[in-house]
């Protein structure tokens, strides 16, 4: 009876004690902040692109989809691993690279190729360098480029030509392979909405810029990466527009059509392999925007926001060592 | 008078990046300044301003009364010391200090009648503070009395008034700009005086321009505190004191910062407020420079705040300086259960520490105590380079690229990104996504860039 009270006693006292610690300042954090937020936010924001490319592309939306998150994360718990480093999955940072991939990747695209972009991506795009935050490159650009090289035939703009045709849409030519073979213009308003060819999740430009101002509201994404993007293809195909007498129509075309819009939302604003400095993003936004026309103008691909984004990403460490502030007080 | 909105100022009335944390100041900032109960015994550390400690004159066994000097400051970056109440020196050891520094100090009992009370509230800020006779002194009368007073800036930096506010001729000081932001979250004891004590503000401040021959006063207050804007400005009538209303924002008080909102002047890179023609100190600190050269009472008390969820009723409290942080706390009502950290100052920039028997020091503006809610521990991940910090760096550095060069112990990188302009405010810190505590590593990083050039 009196060991039970005294237990009591010591229960009480322990409780009433507080635990005081220790630590330095700041002691307050934004609570509204964490890399595995920013992670949620970047899926949040992929949902109108991931509905629209299901809705569109049906069951091979899914099947890339899966194939390519289910891949990714396996690759990240087995990487990590063998780098003796402890599981990082419950930061999201592998599923945003997998859904971004699957919705890069042709409707058409092989299985083998989803599940090798996806290893590819974070094997050599991101745990070879160290893990999350140490990648010079997009990891799922880097993917998504491997097997885009590997399987040429597979993955390359004949491959989205389907002659299955199990959606009327999938069986024409995407709109920036219309336009670079043939000279042929998509009507506006299906590539506005995504009734079009194309990768998965790039078709609908109002999915992106949906998923892409949520995302610059929420600070995730930096709006001067895809401001100096866009306004540097405005002003590019502006000028072609203007010689070649196209009526505004080309300018729509290139900023509706293809990976613009979903790469500049989703792609471009990758923090770890972008500036630091909004005077940097900038550079940065446009520097991607001059390289895409220079790639869809003069390339032999209709598409160039892949590359140009890889191409900008290997530049980044310049522009961080170009665009180091103006500390306060320094003339 | 003048009340100076935004747009009447050179400046802004606001400095580019910086944060908005949630400032918490309702727990206290109605609740009128209360006398403490004159302590068993004070501590009064050596060292209790930025430079070199005092030296004690007191031998133990001595009776000593309150406002007597116990130690001077024989350096030119230094204060004296005074003994706050009525007793005997009992001997003379060390402490520690909130920021780890152990230093030797003077311990008082207290015997005898003391000043206590309404009479003591009176006595430190109450009764009428005369606006005109700042002419009656010398310039160089004023800062005497400021060194003699032991005055330290009440901001927190407890840098020695009398080194800033003195007549010099390599440097023109044009304004002397009053700083009453208080832009830390929870503290409201610069609050209180400027409510309950406008008058030894405006009287500390007509005496401390003259001092420096400022031609222009101006008092920056945050637009968070606007009942203080109205009692200032109703003060200063008649006089050539101008306010300044600020955004409110963190870190709005600081002083590189604060010029900038109001003047918009920048302090070049290394340099001081004097190098624009400021000289710049802290609303408490006028009070005090008031009571130092019109009633001749050295700096023996202060105003602090003791708040925060972990205590039982947050309060303002004029206190004896070396009372126990223990007394401080049991005064308002003690630790609530959930108390996790115990803090001297604010939540952005204090010192946490868990020895209560730790004395509170001229530099002392609050004792703020966190709950298990309130304190943020999410474990450090890693960077992703989102650049948040660069976003919110009120100096404009990049706070990341020093953090890394800090813990990579590479300092030419350190240096090439101007890693001493950190005043380690904590924004980066506050706002970092992974949870990486950068302004510790700057910390780090700029004592082994002084260690370097040792």
């Amino acid at each position: 009876m009196n060991a039970k009270v005294d237990l009591t006693e010591t229960n009480r006292v322990k409780d009433a004690a507080p635990a005081i610690n220790v630590s330095p300042s700041p002691h307050i954090g934004s609570t509204s902040n964490s890399t595995r937020r920013m992670m949620i936010d970047v899926l949040i924001a992929l949902t109108p692109a991931v509905a629209m490319a299901i809705y569109m592309f049906r069951v091979y939306a899914l099947i890339h989809l899966g194939l390519c998150v289910a891949t990714c994360l396996a690759a990240e718990y087995l990487f990590v691993r063998m780098r003796g480093k402890s599981i990082s999955l419950n930061d999201f940072s592998a599923a945003v690279t997998g859904v971004i991939l699957a919705l890069s990747m042709p409707a058409t695209a092989p299985w083998y190729a989803s599940v090798i972009a996806s290893a590819v991506a974070i094997g050599l795009g991101k745990i070879i360098f160290g893990g999350l935050g140490m990648n010079i490159f997009n990891p799922a650009m880097v993917g998504r480029a491997f097997v885009m090289i590997s399987f040429a035939g597979a993955m390359g703009a004949a491959a989205y030509e389907s002659g299955a045709g199990w959606v009327d849409a999938i069986s024409q030519a995407t709109p920036m392979n219309a336009l670079k073979q043939a000279g042929a213009l998509t009507p506006i308003g299906d590539m506005f909405l995504g009734l079009t060819n194309g990768s998965l999740g790039e078709t609908s430009a109002l999915a992106c810029l949906l998923g892409g101002l949520y995302l610059c509201y929420r600070r995730t994404a930096s709006w001067e990466i895809p401001a100096g993007m866009i306004a540097t293809v405005l002003v590019i195909t502006g000028i072609v527009d203007l010689v070649g007498g196209h009526g505004g129509r080309l300018i729509l075309h290139h900023l509706f059509g293809g990976a613009l819009l979903f790469g500049a939302f989703f792609i471009a604003t990758d923090p770890v392999s972008s500036p630091l400095t909004p005077r940097g993003k900038a550079i940065f936004g446009i520097g991607i925007g001059a390289l895409v026309m220079l790639l869809r103008f003069l390339s032999g691909y209709p598409e160039g926001v892949m590359f140009a984004v890889l191409l900008m990403n290997a530049v980044t460490p310049l522009i961080n060592r170009w665009t180091i502030p103006r500390t306060f007080g320094e003339y | 008078m003048e009340l100076l909105q935004s747009k009447d100022l050179p400046g802004k009335g606001s400095f580019s990046h910086g944060i908005h944390p949630p400032d918490n100041k309702s727990l206290s900032r109605d609740a009128a300044i209360e006398v403490v109960p004159t302590p068993k015994r004070v501590v009064l550390p050596l060292l209790q301003n930025i430079g070199v400690p005092s030296k004690s004159i007191v031998q133990p066994k001595k009776q000593v009364v309150a406002g007597e000097a116990i130690g001077v400051g024989e350096a030119f970056i230094s204060t004296n010391l005074h003994s706050p109440i009525n007793g005997v020196v009992e001997n003379t050891g060390v402490c520690t200090l909130p920021n780890g520094r152990h230093l030797p100090a003077i311990y008082i009992k207290a015997e005898g009648e003391q000043l206590s009370g309404q009479a003591l509230y009176e006595d430190v800020l109450g009764g009428p503070w005369p606006k005109d006779c700042p002419a009656i002194y010398y310039p160089s009368t004023i800062s005497k009395a400021i060194h003699e007073a032991g005055i330290v800036g009440l901001g927190g930096a407890a840098f020695p008034t009398h080194v800033k506010v003195r007549p010099d001729d390599t440097k023109m000081i044009d304004t002397l700009m009053i700083n009453g932001c208080e832009c830390e979250p929870y503290l409201t004891n610069d609050y209180r005086v400027m409510l309950e004590a406008p008058g030894a503000i405006i009287a500390g401040a007509l005496h401390g321009a003259r001092a420096v021959s400022a031609r222009e006063i101006i008092i920056g207050v945050e637009d968070n505190k606007p009942a203080a804007i109205e009692r200032l400005k109703k003060e200063a009538e008649g006089t050539v004191i101008k306010i300044a209303v600020l955004k409110t924002k963190y870190p709005q008080g600081s002083e590189k910062q604060l010029i900038k909102a109001v003047l918009g002047l920048e302090v070049p890179l290394g340099g001081l407020p004097s190098d624009v023609g400021v000289a710049m100190s802290n609303v408490g600190t006028m009070a005090a420079i008031a009571r130092g050269v019109i009633r001749e009472k050295p700096l023996t008390h202060r105003v602090i705040t003791v708040t925060g969820r972990g205590v039982s009723n947050p309060k303002n409290l004029l206190v004896p300086i070396g009372l126990s942080m223990q007394d401080a706390i049991d005064y308002c009502g003690g630790l609530t259960k959930d108390a996790a950290r115990i803090i001297a100052g604010g939540p952005m920039m204090g010192f946490a520490f868990s020895n209560l028997s730790m004395p509170v020091t001229k530099g002392t503006s609050g004792i703020t105590v966190l709950t298990h809610d309130d304190v943020r521990k999410e474990n450090e991940t890693s960077c992703v380079r989102c650049g948040r910090c660069v976003d919110v760096c009120p100096m404009q550095l990049v706070p990341t690229k020093l953090a890394m060069a800090s813990r990579h112990g590479n300092l030419s990188l350190a240096h090439q990104y101007n890693i001493m302009a950190c005043f380690e405010c904590g924004c980066c810190t506050y706002v970092c996504p992974a949870h990486i505590k950068l302004v510790q590593l700057i910390r780090m990083g700029k004592a082994m860039v002084v260690a370097s050039r040792k």
